[in-house]
């Protein structure tokens, strides 16, 4: 019983990286494991925690729901590349924090990715539109007050920036 | 909680993609979006020998739009269509069903035709094909292609109306008509999470601003999309005068739904009525400012 | 101001490296490690005949497969009863892998390690265990009746039965009591299964390294040094050659403090075994059905009151629910029994409960740990007998509060740690006026006539709850300059999240006087920290908070002995600020921590020029005294422990106004007000983080999670899609404010604050539906369905007889 193996490249966090892996191999533990990116974490394995959600192409996935061979060819980015080239928090990161965002950090990388993409589209969300950007995101710490307010404290911080 | 091993084939052209189907039938497996089957695969609840994923074909990410409907190739992503304004305007109700389906980061990669074919009896979009009529796109290296109404397609509970080695490449949602407006409602636990019961009605007047024709297609009652015909119940009569609720006792009478862990089947039924009329309402309501609007 | 630290907001320390995708979860860990998974029961009652595992050995990967029949030594013993008590006379607990019988759905039967995770899902998918099907025990009403037994050697399935009672002033029995009051009531309540629920799930990471003969052990738990000893004692291993870590852990509320779980034993052994790195990492569905649950009680309430609504007699049955093993003890229902008593002085009070085996996952500790059930009885019994009074519900419950000057307040019982329940100090009437002024409760009856003309249903509830946090026996600190300057402090007990690094970094910046930014801390490492208890039951801050001022404060004193020793100054007149020893008024003469630190340290070797001051020809000094002077020892540092004499208790009051729709029964939680009571606080935003987070667990116990078994056994809903946690959409915004009444029994003054937000959240969403509704709210949680039925309900019984409200308490 041996198992198929693919050469599978993508560009991840602006970097070209590879490995020989099963098809099967999840996108998740493709970074995790054959990556050593493990910045992503894994909390349900059924798409529905979204502690996985990393930036595909820029938009928000379930890393977990995707193998690695169908990221191939693509830009994928992790919580690892988020922050700026010379590795300053992006404002969203600085949020978190600042707001109190977090308390495990086990969510956290998940929501960051999400919370990036959504203020990407919505530089200024309304809060039924942070709602509906976070609301596939667990987080079993916080109870999401933070959350919502480091939302907003990103788009401030990321206006101030311009 | 890993997938089982399975053999990968990822065409380039639907041709290639019909031959692998072909080749393995039953035992191969279409992947889209993945948002319904690996979950399936990650718990081994569903083990194919072959998966074939058909990500790669391009030529299948397309939404096209004309005055007789919405044509949606099997790659479109669920996020894709729901900000497709065209497809809005011409069929609304395709968006207004897609906002509840799960979260914006599951409908980045899920595919409307996906999910028609996973057919599953809470979801969304069956509902939306069943109650406007319209079909899906199947294509076989052997019987070439052939459109399957809504009605026959959904066959049962997670059980589309496929053979082996046909690949559903496309689904068409015909255009609102005139004077017509739509609705959908839903009730869900949490936000996001499949409905325990959800109605998506689609109300259309008559020139002199009756109601001519009223149905709607109740998800979570059945084993598949359930599609009740209430013009006559309302009795063409104008919006302000019709009897909403006699509708929706009539369409809480014609369901018998099942109970779950979630929710009653007696809980379904009431929330059939309720959100019928709701519907019933809105569509009416949808259908007339759009006639003001003109 | 370095020195002000403590109360202040402060930003967390914790969080830079979390939010970069530095954070060292325990999976993110041991990357060249073996993997193990395990075959679980699929059945909740049977009994292993045959284990066949021949088809898993062609899975290309496969290093090992073990049963029980492997296992030898104290390896194949039972699991630890972890804290026995006389009343669980019954006490059993599970094999590490099955034995002969498996009690419920998710028992590891056996074990397989091979190369990576998949591979070894695809070795367990071809083992095949051959089943006897035995009569499941589910629910419990089932257990109660016995028909059939969990254990076959456990009469009745009862493991344990507790009774307490306090007689009243009077002398009179709670049963006596009730017998003469005024007014008397009885109804039945209870409570669902729910579960902690991390999102990180449980795992382990064994290094054994045969050249030492030590084992190396990464787990994600709430008690490393306890699973250290555990794991010593069961590989029959010195604890010296055993070191066990937790890194970062991706939440605990309780589930974590269990231990040793199977898996914490057997991958440590198999990795000695093997001489190979082996790693187990939790997947949700084991979660679900593996690890273990909470909640599950039934009670039956029997109260006496007079006319104002005091109460002269309470008692309580009930019957707890504790699945099929009972490694915790009695824990959950003997703080349900104590705590549910709350902040009131009842006249005569008696309590007795049944714990009773079910064939489900066992029941240990979640996050408040039998308190939501007791005050969830207690809060109920208010608002019942100020509905069959006619009074204000906060007047009822404010003429049974405890008064300020009755501290110590002495409750008559045993508490959880088998001291007695005397509450420390707070002031519940003002908590009650806070939380009433907070959300409004005097204006609410206009806003609800006034929702009721447009349709809209508006319900307002509140609930009272007092919680003994702190629990002992100890905890310790150790504080270490060293000659860069730097502070290591380093507790045993582990952090999942609550901020540790940056309240103790902030006790000790506070207490010692030196820049946090100086501070390094270190919690749950055996490697730094050999002697503690663990983190649960709201007790760091007040365990390892007051342990590490305590050390702090004796390294002070060291430290200014010997500066003033440099200084030529009385230790009294000098001060540290910012990391340097003054004296006082004089800023000239001064000397930095790091040199005292030097200076503590007499050396022979100078290994850097710091040291180089140390040595013994550098140092001048008396040369008739010993270099290090008699009852001092060398280094700047310093072990301190503090052991409570009993629990401190918090306290506070929720209300919550709801909204129920007329015609889908669905509940939204308009607004949700705290007012809490933790003595000093440390720091403020951390605990305001703790209670959101609890609330919001409060709010999924109450209106959106239940774990649902059906007959067989079979756990319905293990899955995320399915077990409803919670998202953003589904909380409210908490609204909060702090009462500051500080503990007497510890040198900060401090309470815990971790478990205090979910307490009440169900009283307090039952009461405000029910006054929404006018339906009497007996169960937890509840669904828009359930709300539906009782809708129907209540519709019929007014159908069938006009004039009685429905689902009415009946006088007894």
């Amino acid at each position: 019983m041996t198992e198929e193996r693919l050469d599978v490249e993508m560009t991840v966090n602006g970097v070209p990286r590879g490995a020989r892996v099963p098809a099967r191999r999840l996108l998740s533990d493709f970074l995790r494991h054959d990556l050593g990116l493990t910045g992503t974490h894994v909390g349900c394995e059924h798409g529905v925690c979204g502690c996985c959600t990393v930036l595909l192409d820029g938009e928000p996935v379930r890393s977990c729901l995707m193998f690695a061979v169908g990221a191939a060819g693509h830009a994928v980015t992790t919580v690892e590349g988020l922050a700026a080239p010379g590795g300053s928090p992006s404002p969203v990161q600085r949020a978190f924090a600042e707001c109190h965002a977090l308390q495990c950090g086990f969510c956290t990388p998940g929501f960051l990715c999400t919370v990036t993409a959504l203020l990407r589209d919505r530089p200024r969300p309304t809060d039924d539109e942070v709602m509906a950007g976070i609301s596939g995101n667990l987080c079993r710490c916080t109870g999401y007050q933070n959350i919502v307010k480091a939302v907003h404290r990103a788009s401030e911080l990321m206006a101030e920036a311009e | 909680m890993k997938p089982p091993p399975f053999a990968y084939r990822a065409p380039r052209t639907l041709d290639e993609a019909l031959a692998a189907l072909a080749e393995y039938g039953a035992d191969a497996k279409v992947l889209a979006g993945g948002q319904s089957l690996i979950p399936l695969l990650n718990m081994r609840l569903a083990a194919p020998a072959v998966i074939v994923d058909i990500n790669r074909i391009g030529a299948l990410d397309t939404v096209f739009v004309d005055a007789t409907g919405v044509r949606i190739g099997a790659l479109a992503r669920q996020r894709r269509v729901e900000r497709a304004t065209d497809a809005a305007r011409v069929q609304p109700l395709i968006g207004q069903a897609l906002r509840h389906i799960a979260h914006p980061v599951i409908r980045v990669r899920g595919t409307v035709v996906g999910s028609l074919a996973h057919a599953d009896p809470a979801a969304e979009l069956p509902v939306v094909l069943a109650v406007l009529g319209g079909s899906v796109e199947v294509a076989s290296a052997a019987g070439g292609r052939r459109a399957i109404p809504a009605a026959e397609f959904f066959a049962g509970a997670l059980e589309p109306a496929l053979r082996p080695g046909e690949l559903a490449v496309g689904a068409f949602f015909p255009a609102l008509g005139p004077r017509a407006g739509t609705a959908f409602a839903e009730t869900a636990r949490r936000h996001g999470d499949y409905g325990l019961a959800g109605v998506a009605a689609v109300v259309a007047l008559d020139d002199d601003l009756r109601v001519a024709a009223a149905r709607i297609g109740c998800l979570g009652v059945a084993a598949t999309p359930f599609v009740l015909d209430l013009t006559d119940v309302l009795g063409h009569r104008p919006p302000d005068s019709c009897d909403w609720s006699a509708a929706a006792e009539h369409a809480k009478r014609a369901v018998r739904p099942e109970a779950d862990i979630h929710a009653g089947g007696d809980y379904r039924r009431h929330l059939i009525g309720v959100l019928t009329e709701r519907t019933l309402r809105a569509a009416a309501a949808a259908a007339r400012d759009g006639v003001i609007d003109d | 101001m370095t020195t002000k630290l403590f109360g202040e907001p402060i930003p967390r320390r914790e969080d830079p490296r979390l939010v970069t995708g530095r954070g060292r979860f325990l999976d993110d860990l041991g990357g060249r490690a073996l993997a193990a998974a395990f075959v679980r029961s699929p059945h909740a009652h049977a009994r292993v005949v045959d284990i066949d595992v021949a088809g898993a050995l062609d899975v290309e990967g496969l290093v090992a497969v073990y049963t029980w029949d492997d296992l030898g030594g104290r390896v194949g013993e039972p699991l630890p009863l972890l804290i026995p008590h006389p009343a669980l006379t019954h006490g059993r607990t599970g094999y590490p892998l099955a034995r002969d019988v498996v009690r419920h759905v998710g028992e590891p039967v056996a074990m397989v390690v091979a190369t990576d995770r998949y591979l070894a899902e695809d070795a367990a998918d071809r083992i095949l265990v051959g089943y006897e099907p035995l009569p499941p025990v589910v629910g419990i009403e089932a257990a109660a009746a016995a028909d059939h037994l969990v254990h076959e050697d456990v009469p009745g399935n009862a493991g344990a039965r507790l009774v307490q009672e306090v007689p009243g002033p009077d002398g009179l029995s709670a049963p006596a009591a009730i017998e003469r009051a005024p007014h008397r009531l009885e109804f039945r309540l209870a409570i669902e299964r729910s579960a902690s629920m991390p999102l990180e799930g449980r795992g382990v990471y064994a290094r054994w390294d045969a050249d030492d003969e030590s084992l190396r052990v990464y787990s994600s738990t709430q008690t490393s040094t306890s699973v250290r000893m555990a794991i010593a004692a069961k590989l029959d291993l010195p604890p010296a050659k055993v070191e066990v870590i937790a890194p970062d852990v991706g939440g605990g509320f309780g589930v974590k403090i269990v231990h040793p779980w199977p898996e914490e034993i057997l991958v440590p052994w198999a990795a000695r075994l093997l001489g190979r790195e082996v790693k187990w990492t939790e997947d949700r569905r084991e979660h679900f059905t593996s690890s273990a649950h909470e909640r599950g009680q039934v009670h039956f309430v029997r109260v006496g009151f007079d006319d104002e609504g005091r109460i002269l007699g309470l008692d309580v049955r009930f019957l707890h629910d504790h699945g099929a093993y009972t490694p915790y003890g009695i824990i959950v229902p003997i703080i349900t029994s104590t705590q549910l008593l709350g902040p009131y002085k009842v006249g005569a009070y008696r309590v007795e409960f049944t714990s009773l085996y079910t064939n489900t996952v066992q029941v240990t500790p979640y996050r408040g740990a039998g308190r939501p059930q007791g005050v969830f009885c207690m809060e109920r019994t208010m608002d019942r007998v100020a509905v069959h009074l006619g009074r204000d519900r906060t007047l009822v419950r404010a003429a049974n509060l405890i008064q300020p000057g009755d501290f110590p307040y002495d409750q008559g019982l045993t508490f959880q740690d088998g001291r007695p329940l005397i509450y420390d100090s707070g002031d519940y009437p003002e908590l009650l006026r806070m939380v009433k002024e907070l959300i409004g409760w005097d204006d609410f009856g206009k806003a609800q006539t006034e929702a009721a003309v447009r349709g809209r249903r508006l319900g307002l509830g509140l609930a009272c709850y007092v919680e003994g946090t702190g629990v002992g026996p100890y905890e310790g600190g150790h504080v270490e300059v060293d000659s860069s300057g730097r502070v290591h402090v380093s507790t045993g007990l582990t952090s999942q999240g609550q901020g540790h690094q940056t309240v103790f970094a902030q006790i000790a910046a506070a207490e010692l006087g030196v820049p946090i930014e100086d501070i390094r801390v270190t919690t749950g490492d055996t490697r730094r920290f050999r002697y503690a208890v663990g983190t649960f039951a709201s007790r760091a801050a007040v365990l390892s908070g007051n342990a590490i001022a305590l050390a702090c404060r004796a390294l002070r004193d060291k430290a200014l002995r010997i500066a003033a020793d440099a200084l030529e100054a009385d230790p009294r007149d000098l001060e540290i600020e910012d990391g340097i020893v003054r004296i006082r008024g004089n800023p000239a003469a001064s000397i930095p921590l790091r040199t005292v630190a030097v200076l503590s340290n007499p050396l022979r070797y100078a290994f850097d020029e710091e040291a180089a001051r140390a040595t013994q020809f550098a140092v001048g000094g008396s040369t008739d005294q010993p270099p290090v002077a008699e009852g001092e020892q060398p280094g700047l540092e310093g072990t301190q422990y503090y052991s409570p004499v009993r629990s401190t208790f918090a306290a506070g009051a929720h209300a919550a106004i709801v909204e129920t729709d007329p015609d889908t029964a669905e509940v939204r939680v308009l607004r949700y007000a705290v007012v809490h009571d933790c003595g000093r606080l440390i720091n403020p935003r951390i605990v305001e983080g703790q209670i959101h987070g609890g609330v919001a667990q409060g709010i999924g116990g109450a209106l959106y999670e239940r774990l649902i078994y059906d007959e067989h056994g079979q756990l319905l809903n293990a899955s995320f899609m399915d077990f409803l946690m919670p998202y953003a959409t589904e909380i409210p915004a908490i609204e909060t404010a702090h009462l500051e009444t500080p503990s007497p029994l510890n040198p900060l003054g401090v309470k815990g604050a971790g478990e205090a937000g979910v307490i009440p959240v169900s009283a307090v969403i039952a009461a405000a539906i029910e006054d929404a509704e006018g339906i009497r709210i007996e169960e937890m949680p509840i669904s828009p369905d359930d709300l539906f039925r009782l809708r129907e309900r209540a519709r019929r019984a007014a159908g069938e007889s006009s004039g009685a409200e429905a689902g009415e308490a009946r006088p007894v």
